[in-house]
């Protein structure tokens, strides 16, 4: 039984940093030998999530939301009241998050997401999150100086337009809503949800213009 | 507790890699660690924030300089030890020191898939006690923290901020990382930049928390 002793557990981190293999695949690989050999884990189940994870549960769920509240206004606004029961009713695979919140960018607002505590992020919606949303990088900026890493994503918020950044420290998770793109106007809700890319949904993407209007 | 984790506002980390290859994985073993934490199970006791409590607890130079599943793998692994399910000699050793004990559930991507779009663990609960804010009123978070987990960030300690939204009450990480259920109302507060940070005068940038009722105070 667990008895959420820190300083116990500090010192098992220093027995384990000590006794540990410096390669973490052969970290990983120890624990899960364990715990298989143990019948606490089984190898085909990893192997499922891990497949799970590779291709179904990725950002295309994200942009098939997104691209579904372009076209159906009273879905966006279901959408931004309460995001997990508008993914829930839509029939859209992907919400696994009761805490669920859609923050929308407009002309004068521009959302960014981080968790500065460690790596929270709507998972089940846009997949494994990127590294670099893991970094110390990432986390210590974000909420500091947003608009010098947007600048670092190629994302340049003009200094009137408001930056929103969402700390998500709790158990709410947050999806931004990008802007539909300018010329869009003739293509369907597959071919819009091709130009919603991950980092749109993470506030490190801005313009979705088919033309690519920001460089790099 | 004021570990290497609560990294808000801390400066000197570099740039970002922006060009990082969009994948889900970048090795197996990211992989393997994805699916390791899963799967059903898992230590007795281990609850969320003791989870992330135990993450934290790592020595700060591998925290912030190891690869971040690297850091799962150890935290697993000392939720394991702590609760006694496995000993430090078979880390060591590198093999189980006592026979199969149990028969772990085998869950195939259907299922693994069909499980992640149920709708997931929901952290509200009903409470009596009526919230002490609303949206619209200033407050001013307290000059607060702890030894064990908390989830009120370093940079947002004894801040003027405004409720946003009230999200009902949820599950305390405070407590919870101590093994006890115990909900509070949670709100949604925002920060105007130059409240939190001295170079921030004049930026149009706000910074949205979601925090506890017991973090806040009026202002």
């Amino acid at each position: 039984m667990s008895d959420y002793d820190s300083a116990k557990v500090a010192e098992i981190h220093r027995h384990l940093h000590s006794h540990l293999p410096s390669e973490p695949a052969l970290r990983v690989k120890a624990l899960e030998s364990l715990l298989v050999e143990k019948g606490l884990v089984d190898s085909r189940t990893i192997d499922a999530w891990v497949e799970a994870f590779s291709e179904e549960i990725g950002p295309k769920r994200g942009a098939a939301v997104v691209a579904r509240a372009w076209v159906d206004p009273a879905f966006k606004a279901r959408l931004l009241e309460d995001a997990a029961a508008a993914i829930d009713e839509s029939g859209i695979a992907g919400n696994a998050t009761v805490h669920l919140k859609a923050v929308e960018n407009t002309d004068t607002v521009h959302n960014l997401v981080v968790c500065t505590l460690c790596s929270c992020y709507p998972s089940t919606l846009l997949g494994v999150a990127p590294n670099w949303y893991k970094t110390a990088a990432y986390r210590s900026r974000a909420v500091r100086d947003p608009r010098s890493v947007l600048q670092e994503f190629g994302v340049k918020v003009a200094p009137e337009v408001e930056v929103r950044v969402w700390d998500s420290t709790a158990e709410l998770r947050y999806l931004v809503v990008p802007q539909r793109p300018a010329g869009t106007d003739g293509l369907d809700e597959e071919a819009l949800a091709a130009l919603v890319t991950r980092n749109s949904m993470i506030g490190t993407d801005r313009d979705l213009s088919p033309s690519g209007a920001e460089a790099g | 507790m004021d570990g290497p984790h609560d990294l808000g506002g801390k400066e000197g980390f570099g740039p970002i890699d922006t060009d990082e290859v969009e994948t889900p994985f970048h090795h197996d073993w990211e992989g393997r660690m994805w699916g390791i934490v899963r799967c059903p199970g898992g230590a007795p006791g281990v609850t969320l924030d003791w989870w992330r409590h135990i993450r934290e607890l790592i020595d700060p130079v591998d925290y912030l300089t190891r690869p971040y599943f690297d850091s799962w793998a150890q935290t697993e692994l000392a939720s394991y030890i702590n609760a006694g399910v496995i000993t430090l000699d078979e880390v060591k050793a590198g093999r189980s020191a006592t026979p199969k004990e149990y028969d772990a559930e085998v869950v195939s991507t259907a299922e693994a898939i069909a499980q992640s779009s149920a709708l997931g663990t929901n952290y509200a609960r009903a409470i009596d006690a009526a919230p002490a804010f609303k949206p619209g009123d200033k407050v001013r978070s307290k000059d607060f923290t702890q030894q064990h987990h908390t989830r009120l960030p370093a940079y947002a300690r004894a801040k003027p901020g405004v409720i946003h939204a009230h999200h009902g009450a949820h599950i305390f990480p405070d407590e919870s990382a101590q093994g006890r259920e115990v909900a509070q109302h949670i709100y949604s507060v925002v920060f105007e930049a130059e409240d939190l940070w001295p170079e921030a005068g004049g930026r149009r940038d706000r910074i949205y928390l979601d925090l506890w009722e017991s973090y806040l105070e009026p202002q």
